[in-house]
């Protein structure tokens, strides 16, 4: 893909990527967030934020399925929305549901291991996106790679999170997990069958 | 009907952000705003449903105003249409209601299956206005329909050894979709102590906002014990059981750390995922605090003296 069409589609994606944070802003000024609009906005920006931390996994294997590399270049913007919705979501219960009781906040983080691991993954994602531009990059130089391994460190808090939230019902968190289970799946089986070569190069010599 | 009411507005009522009063004015009109500011509650016109003949108890409505009829409707836990609260609102419109029956069996000297009509016939409806707290941290305010549980079970005559009532909702998966899956142990079964049933304000409610229950709200026939967390007052009821032995309740038997038998409205005991100290009204911005029996500590606190209400939540 030249560099052209390539901004191009970076360009769509960044607006669709967008799309869910206006929409649900627009929802909440025109009341469309049904009797409950401050809940519903904390688990609209959590979903959206596991939606983006998978799709940014999925990127990975897409290229090493269809051999395209513009899915890659896409990773490092679909990972800062997912900490974009991410920290969204963190802020609508700060505020709608906590009220900035810091000391109540303080006291869920540690009581609730749903809320834990929540936190949890949304700190390694913070770190993430910290470390996400082309100068951390190269000041972390070998170290970067690792650091940013612990994506699925964060996926599996994320899958966890939801799954200690529902109150009866496990069809999504399934869902997600069984996703989030074959994106990770997908990593380990290309380490095991091809261990030290290079995933790039695993996929264009297959295709 | 207007009804006049003491003016019960607190700071918070008055603090919240002026855009989200005006996302309610938006809804229901200058009007009715400014009657609820005044301390008068706006005359409830029809929403569609059948009227219902009834008698206002005034002393049984608390003063807080009342929950939109628009949020009664269509944000509810009724997992029997789906797990998610706009479900039930969208697809409990083809549950038939008419013909309905109960059961009632067990201790009791007149067991049998009764006619809807027939159950209802001998006891004369009044509207009680209750606080509804769900124990997701949420609450409404509800001018229910209905009669005093009390005056039927006196009519069925249970027998000394009843010391339970439990309920049993409609099972049927054919016109309650959310049936279909195994998402709770169907079908959803709830029970009182007796003395917690025969407590005057446990309403068997057939109606709300003047007219008979939508059927997301629980129609034709459902319970309200409004000093308990919502899931407590089961919807739809098909059967009512007495028996000696405390009934195996449906939330309880899904997860017996989360949800207790008793299920009295406690700001002090925390669900293992939140805190209960506060809750918010649906409608409202700021969060209230919740209060000790959902505010009805004066009438039903006695019913559990001596109990360790951290053990028996
Ligand atoms: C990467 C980080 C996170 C992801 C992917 C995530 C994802 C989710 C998802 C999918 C839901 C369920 C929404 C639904 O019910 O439809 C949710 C709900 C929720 N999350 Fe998160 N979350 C994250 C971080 C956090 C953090 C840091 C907090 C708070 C400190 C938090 C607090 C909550 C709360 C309070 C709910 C709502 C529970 C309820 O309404 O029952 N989450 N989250």
């Amino acid at each position: 893909m030249d560099a052209e069409r390539m901004a191009r589609l970076r360009l769509l994606v960044f607006v669709a990527a967008l799309a869910p944070a206006l929409w649900l802003a627009w929802a909440l000024f025109a009341d469309r967030l049904g009797a409950n609009p401050f809940e519903a906005l904390t688990r609209r920006s959590g979903e959206w934020t596991l939606r983006f931390l998978l799709l940014t996994l999925l990127m990975t294997p897409l290229r090493d399925w269809t051999g395209w590399r513009w899915p890659v270049r896409l990773r490092r913007m679909l990972g800062l929305y997912a900490f974009f919705y991410g920290t969204l979501h963190l802020f609508t219960w700060l505020w709608f549901d906590q009220f900035f009781d810091w000391p109540a906040i303080v006291e869920e983080i540690v009581k609730r291991p749903f809320i834990t691991a929540g936190m949890g993954a949304l700190l390694i994602l913070l770190a993430l996106a910290a470390t996400s531009t082309r100068g951390m990059m190269r000041r972390l130089g070998r170290r970067w790679k690792p650091l940013h391994r612990m994506v699925y460190v964060a996926v599996l808090l994320a899958v966890l999170h939801h799954f200690w939230l529902v109150k009866a019902d496990l069809l999504w968190p399934t869902i997600y997990a069984v996703i989030a289970g074959a994106l990770l799946g997908h990593r380990l089986w290309r380490r095991v069958r091809r261990p030290g070569r290079l995933p790039a190069a695993t996929a264009l010599s297959r295709s | 009907m207007l009804i006049r009411r003491k003016p019960d507005l607190t700071e918070a009522d008055v603090t919240d952000p002026a855009w989200y009063a005006r996302r309610r004015e938006f809804l229901q009109g200058t009007a009715a705003l400014l009657l609820t500011a005044g301390g008068l509650r706006p005359a409830r016109a029809g929403h569609g449903g059948r009227r219902l003949d009834f008698r206002p108890r005034p002393d049984l409505a608390v003063p807080d105003a009342l929950t939109d009829y628009t949020d009664v409707t269509t944000y509810n836990n009724f997992y029997e249409f789906g797990t998610d609260k706009a479900s039930p609102a969208e697809l409990a419109g083809r549950l038939t209601t008419d013909p309905w029956s109960v059961t009632v069996d067990g201790e009791v000297a007149r067991p049998g299956t009764y006619a809807l009509e027939d159950l209802l016939k001998p006891h004369p409806l009044e509207e009680r206005i209750y606080r509804l707290r769900c124990v997701e941290r949420w609450s409404m305010v509800i001018p229910w329909i209905g009669f005093p549980l009390a005056d039927l079970i006196t009519r069925v005559e249970p027998t000394s050894r009843a010391k339970y009532v439990a309920f049993t909702t409609l099972y049927r998966p054919e016109e309650m979709p959310g049936q279909r899956r195994h998402v709770l142990d169907w079908p959803y079964v709830e029970g009182l102590r007796m003395d917690e049933a025969m407590h005057p304000l446990t309403l068997l409610a057939v109606g709300l906002y003047g007219e008979v229950l939508p059927n997301q709200n629980g129609a034709p026939l459902r319970l309200v014990v409004p000093w308990k967390y919502g899931f407590k007052s089961i919807k739809s009821i098909v059967r009512i059981h007495f028996s000696e032995r405390q009934p195996m309740t449906t939330w309880h038997k899904a997860a017996p750390h989360e949800y207790g038998f008793y299920a009295n409205v406690n700001p002090e005991v925390d669900h293992p995922r939140w805190s209960q100290k506060r809750e918010r009204r649906i409608g409202e911005f700021r969060k209230r605090k919740t209060l000790p029996f959902n505010g009805y500590a004066e009438q039903v606190a006695h019913l559990y003296a001596g109990m360790d209400l951290r053990r028996f939540f």
